[in-house]
């Protein structure tokens, strides 16, 4: 009996406190953008985000995103297969290395671009001399969103082709099928959920980008602003209102996500059981 | 020789997985690899079939040299021991999976399916996947799978071990009729004797990378060439001091003995047909085992085990029983002597 109470008290509390926290630190700031970027009403919220730089920022993160996604995609296919389905030298390094993104701050990610393709950077000739900018440029934008978002994908794919093993791949040889027959028809179906989870993830990460991000950009209004950074460059001119709605679109742009992983998540979770069964 | 392994090697780091194993197999023949798990069984069947390469020696089947033949070109079929069935495939595409990637025509792969389907006897559950199957018939579709692009040998690697006791029974029938209708060469894996047993016509016997005796299931049984096989194959006590046992005498070089079940005779005491041989024990347990008993003795320091009828009046626990013993399989480091009860012999001697 006391034990009962006991537990049911620690499950209050915990829940509570789960519940506060998530509240005060999540909910309560998320609200209050949306609140703040609607306080000077209607009008003010739709001129902004109809507003030309907005659109622009808009559009050039999702170009970011889009191509961080699609590389990120493929490298992620190529590397877990890889490394789950062959022995090698340095495949721990490997796997290692795939994470450094994940470990080192975007602001140096950033600025490791500026020492490489930037006046200074070793391959700023090269380049220059093709009239190609990397730097205060789209390219760079792109480079620094997929090296940030870049360990997602493997990393979601690693530890579930890890687990499925390979004999079903074994038997699909054995009868002589081709690598890429036994890819399509026996692994892509094991791994379809976790690559879409990891390609979710991969986006979100990717539209959020700021501190590689703003390093490499230049912020040139209309040219090489992203969503994150506009958001910030409002905000430093005190065009407050401004600032939030633009960042409205960023959390309508979460919550969307959210929604879809959630659905991602469900669904793999019964095919799951369903399989396990 | 069907399938033939000459000085075989292998192995994974520092452990030797096969040790110059050599084997030869008749076409035809069901044969079974039995052993211990480690013992290498299973690491040879996946070298005949192409899925682990040998560091030395060669494998030939139907006479051809196939250690540089990928897997898929030995016309092997292999059955694993979770099935790997197609998972995100129906049982029809799972059957047809093999018969598609040799670009066989849409006519003759409907028309093959629905041979090996009705083969199987799973008639109507062609469009079911593989987890709404039960283990058994998970195991007939992986059989049919390995078949259908008709291969001249058939690997399978435990292919019971996944299977309820009592579906097991069924399904070793059913594979041993199904094997001999279809008449393929097949080599299973098992580390169940009493399956190799029943199923195989003959035992390839497997220790530590080894081979330790080839032989027809019955000369297995009767006739263990090794220590390893003498205690392997059957359930058997040893025991040390085996001359206190009447009827036998320390021979030389052989410092110990094997008791099967099927070596002890047991009865009331004083109630035994040769009084002049029995030995008295204790009954320690008693266990039903359906279609008898099975009681665990305590003779001369060791416990053996002995086989008694549900007809005879049964026996309570710390109850004395005379015991005789039929034979012994005497043995030492390498070899093994089977040895009849001399005072048995004598009376029945006697009696001729």
């Amino acid at each position: 009996m006391k034990q009962e109470i006991k537990s049911s008290v620690t499950r209050i509390v915990l829940i509570a406190l789960c519940v506060i926290f998530v509240g005060v630190m999540l909910i309560v700031p998320l609200a209050s953008v949306l609140v703040y970027s609607l306080r000077e009403g209607w009008e003010v919220f739709s001129s902004t985000i109809s507003d030309k730089y907005t659109i622009a920022a808009l559009k050039l993160t999702l170009y970011a995103a889009v191509i961080a996604v699609a590389f990120n995609t493929i490298f992620g296919l190529f590397s877990s297969w890889a490394i789950t389905k062959f022995r090698f030298k340095g495949k721990n390094f490997l796997t290692t290395l795939i994470d450094i993104p994940f470990a080192i701050s975007p602001v140096i990610a950033g600025l490791i671009f500026i020492l490489i393709f930037g006046r200074i950077g070793w391959a700023y000739d090269f380049f220059n001399n093709h009239s190609i900018k990397v730097v205060f440029a789209v390219p760079g934008i792109v480079l620094a969103t997929i090296f940030v978002t870049f360990p997602f994908i493997s990393r979601e794919l690693i530890p579930l082709m890890h687990s499925q093993g390979s004999e079903e791949e074994e038997a699909a040889a054995l009868m002589g099928a081709k690598g890429l027959t036994i890819y399509r028809r026996i692994t892509l179906p094991h791994i379809k959920w976790g690559l879409l989870y990891g390609i979710i993830l991969c986006t979100a990460r990717a539209l959020g980008e700021f501190g590689a991000v703003s390093v490499v950009s230049g912020k040139i209004r209309g040219k090489t602003n992203t969503l994150p950074l506009h958001v910030e460059q409002l905000f430093q001119e005190f065009h407050l209102t401004a600032s939030f709605a633009a960042a409205s679109i960023l959390v309508l742009i979460a919550i969307i996500i959210l929604i879809l992983k959630n659905i991602v998540e469900y669904k793999g979770k019964k095919e799951e059981n369903f399989r396990v069964r | 020789m069907y399938v033939e392994l000459r000085n075989v090697n292998k192995t994974f780091g520092s452990f030797k997985a096969l040790d110059e194993i050599s084997i030869s197999i008749e076409k035809g023949t069901l044969v079974a690899l039995l052993g211990p798990s480690g013992s290498g069984k299973t690491t040879i069947l996946r070298s005949i079939a192409g899925l682990e390469r040998p560091d030395s020696g060669e494998i030939y089947i139907d006479g051809k040299l196939v250690n540089d033949i990928p897997a898929a070109k030995r016309g092997v079929g292999f059955v694993f021991q979770n099935y790997a069935l197609f998972r995100y495939m129906t049982v029809f595409d799972n059957i047809a999976f093999g018969l598609k990637i040799q670009k066989h025509s849409k006519e003759y792969i409907e028309k093959r399916v629905s041979e090996l389907i009705s083969l199987i006897g799973l008639e109507g559950l062609e469009k079911r996947y593989p987890h709404q199957l039960s283990g058994g018939q998970k195991q007939r579709v992986a059989f049919a799978r390995a078949l259908a692009p008709n291969p001249h040998l058939l690997l399978l690697d435990e292919p019971f071990a996944a299977i309820d006791a009592k579906i097991r029974k069924e399904l070793r029938t059913w594979l041993r009729e199904t094997i001999s209708k279809v008449g393929i060469t097949s080599i299973f894996v098992t580390h169940d004797q009493e399956e190799a047993i029943e199923v195989s016509d003959k035992i390839i016997l497997t220790n530590n990378g080894r081979i330790e005796q080839t032989g027809s299931p019955l000369e297995i049984y009767r006739n263990p060439k090794t220590p390893f096989a003498a205690k392997f194959v059957g359930e058997g006590t040893s025991i040390s001091n085996y001359d206190k046992i009447r009827g036998f005498q320390i021979t030389k070089g052989f410092s110990s003995a094997i008791i099967r079940p099927e070596f002890v005779g047991v009865s009331k005491p004083g109630k035994s047909l040769y009084p002049n041989t029995t030995d008295r024990g204790v009954v320690e347990s008693s266990f039903f085992r359906g279609n008898s008993q099975e009681l665990h003795i305590h003779l001369y320091g060791i416990k053996i085990i002995a086989d008694y009828s549900l007809e005879e009046e049964p026996f309570q626990i710390g109850e004395a029983v005379d015991v005789i013993i039929n034979r012994l399989f005497l043995y030492n480091e390498s070899q093994v002597l089977s040895v009849e009860n001399q005072n048995l012999k004598n009376i029945n001697s006697v009696v001729i």
